[in-house]
């Protein structure tokens, strides 16, 4: 019974789970990582590394210490930031790799804003910082999106594109308007901001460690972002636009409103995650703000299969595998790129397996419906 | 600020704009050979940093150029050969397949960089010369192969029509298969252009973007050979005026000067986003008795 669609159940039964199609697609999940972790292998095979030396490195790096866990907290949160707002672009059909410039965005109206208003006490400047943090990073989305809405133009490329420009007007701000006075003064001109006041600092939920009250906030929003694709008018209107443009436009609905919106909120997203490691780890601005998060979102957010409940674990299996990484690199000098090449893989492999799992779901609903017959 | 205007400038950018247009029209002459027959892909820039560490790492311990440039060939196809693997065997989304080709292609051109060479290191390249007399060469070939050739005839009907043209007996995976390879071989040799001709060097993430570029120029030029042509050279030229104003330092800021390239492609894509003449199945996936 559980494998009939959704829509021929009557109302009580539509929101169970097809647990067998579920066990399939997290297996092919996990079968990515393994092959991706295995062509990993062979690379430090023929690099001349030891890969088992590598990958346990990583693993007692990450959970051999409270440190390390933490740590794969604070990572697992702008990644579980940008993989929401990727989850919300994708439902729509759009492609969103502007990640890293929302991000950089983000984060330059947190640091802009705090250090203007420092006066301001922290019940209003952590609140306002976020959000117009959120809306910097909305309306470097909202360009693409733009774009794609009114002249179809390929958002892949225009996102990549804005991410090159917001990375050259950071650096811009960062060697002048931006500068840390102290820097200037100690004459070593390092391209950071001032140091943010105290006030905007989110709090600290272990102490000794950098997990920050970020990670809460990021967790209630992924609540939240399921709410409002599953349970909401707008959000079905996004889902339906990615599932068939067509029938969507004869139902009335705006397709390219719609395709702009999902890249607008999906950028908003990114700039929270920009806000969260200003104003939750760093307190400053500084090169390098990105860690090439905006990237290890979109393997994030495939990996939590395009579903904002999914994406929390994603996140924290993929901020274990950068604090992982980092640990591999000092320890048994194995450059942390391996994780780039990893990311790639995991996403070519997760991309590929998909048309599998859609086949096999197939055939097992028409194997099922020909034995109700 | 008249500097910028001196004959010696100038002739000093045209002459880099000619050199510098090379990686940029390889690369999007391939990509026009995947997407004229429906696959966008979007993995070129990864293609070109695994094609440029190739090439250099061959050219640095073997001290022969051309035994580079072949490395990066058959860098290119073997990238090339997975990206047809994914997206036309697999028939992933094209888009995403792209996105993990490029991170796949940027991480393991670092890791190889990192673990084998280590350090900045530079070789005695190409002379300039000779690059821009190859980069004459694709252009007539990439027409006459598209427009005269049985191949070519049916690279474009597996890009109009994948179902009319199964029908009529072209295999529309191995005409995908043959034109993603034959695209990301050329992406390898426009990496190989950069590190064996025009920096002479190799470091991570050397391409900075040109990958994503070269895609665009595909649309900025209507897919057609000429039009590419035009574009390499708009591109080089913006990116050749932008070197000089760092090196002359004219009061605008590096930053900025930088920037343009990136600006100038979201202005063209928007200004060219007319798609008639787009293969009609560009980005479709096909499966037999579906489309």
């Amino acid at each position: 019974m559980s494998v009939a669609s959704a829509d021929t159940l009557p109302r009580s039964r539509r929101l169970s789970i097809d647990w067998v199609n579920a066990a399939f697609r997290i297996g092919l999940l996990l079968l990515s990582l393994l092959f991706a972790f295995l062509i990993g292998a062979v690379v430090l095979l023929l690099l001349g590394a030891n890969p088992l030396v590598a990958y346990s490195t990583m693993f007692t790096g990450v959970f051999g210490s409270v440190y390390g866990v933490t740590q794969s907290l604070v990572k697992a949160t702008p990644l579980l930031l940008v993989g929401l707002g990727i989850c919300i672009a994708f439902r729509a059909s759009v492609i969103n790799i502007g990640a890293e410039g929302q991000l950089i965005l983000g984060a330059l109206m947190a640091t802009w804003f705090s250090l203007q208003f420092r006066t301001w006490p922290s019940w209003l400047l952590i609140p306002t910082t976020i959000i117009l943090g959120f809306l910097a990073g909305a309306a470097w989305g909202f360009i693409p999106g733009i774009l794609k809405a009114r002249l179809e133009v390929n958002e892949i490329l225009t996102t990549v594109m804005m991410n090159a420009i917001a990375l050259q007007l950071m650096n811009l701000l960062l060697s002048g308007p931006l500068i840390d006075p102290a820097g200037i003064t100690a004459g070593t001109y390092l391209a950071q901001s001032e140091r943010l006041p105290e006030a905007v600092w989110l709090p600290r939920l272990v102490p000794q460690t950098l997990l920050h009250s970020g990670a809460i906030i990021a967790v209630l929003l992924a609540i939240a972002v399921y709410i409002f694709l599953w349970r909401t008018t707008i959000g079905y209107r996004i889902r339906a636009v990615g599932l068939n443009p067509d029938a969507s436009r004869y139902a009335g609905i705006k397709v390219p409103f719609y395709q702009a919106l999902s890249l607008t909120l999906a950028g908003g997203f990114a700039g929270l995650a920009g806000v969260v490691e200003v104003i939750g780890v760093q307190h400053r601005l500084l090169e390098g703000i990105t860690s090439g998060y905006g990237f290890s979102g979109i393997v994030t957010a495939l990996f939590g299969g395009l579903h904002p409940l999914g994406v929390i674990p994603a996140s924290w299996l993929f901020g274990s595998l950068l604090v992982g990484a980092d640990k591999m690199q000092r320890a048994v000098q194995v450059p942390s790129a391996l994780v780039d090449m990893l990311s790639g893989l995991i996403v070519l492999f997760v991309i590929g397996s998909q048309w599998i799992a859609n086949r096999w779901s197939k055939r097992r609903m028409a194997a099922a419906a020909g034995a109700k017959r | 600020m008249s500097e910028i205007f001196s004959v010696t400038v100038l002739v000093g950018i045209l002459a880099s704009a000619i050199r510098l247009a090379t990686p940029y029209l390889y690369a999007a002459i391939g990509e026009s050979f995947a997407q004229t027959s429906g696959v966008v892909n979007l993995g070129v820039e990864g293609i070109m940093l695994v094609g440029a560490f190739a090439g250099f790492y061959v050219a640095l311990f073997t001290g022969n150029l051309w035994l580079g440039l072949l490395a990066a060939v058959i860098a290119g196809i073997l990238m090339g050969l997975l990206m047809s693997f994914i997206s036309v065997t697999l028939r992933a989304e094209q888009g995403i397949s792209g996105i993990g080709l490029f991170m796949f292609g940027l991480g393991l051109s670092s890791l190889l960089f990192k673990t084998t060479i280590g350090t900045v290191k530079t070789i005695v390249g190409f002379p300039p010369l000779k690059i821009p007399v190859l980069g004459d060469i694709p252009i007539p070939l990439a027409w006459w192969l598209l427009d005269k050739t049985t191949l070519g005839l049916k690279t474009k009907a597996v890009g109009q029509n994948p179902a009319a043209a199964d029908s009529l007996g072209v295999s529309v995976l191995r005409n995908r298969y043959f034109n993603v390879c034959l695209g990301a071989a050329l992406a390898g040799v426009a990496g190989a252009s950069l590190s064996l001709s025009l920096v002479n060097l190799f470091q991570e993430n050397l391409t900075a973007g040109m990958g994503f570029i070269a895609v665009a120029l595909v649309y900025f030029g209507g897919w057609r050979p000429l039009g590419i042509l035009a574009g390499a050279l708009l591109f080089s030229t913006v990116n050749a005026i932008q070197l000089w104003v760092q090196v002359l330092g004219i009061g605008i800021p590096a930053d900025i000067a930088v920037m343009l390239p990136y600006l100038l492609t979201i202005v063209a894509l928007a200004v060219t986003a007319n798609r008639a003449r787009q293969p009609a199945a560009l980005n479709k996936p096909f499966e037999r008795g579906e489309n």
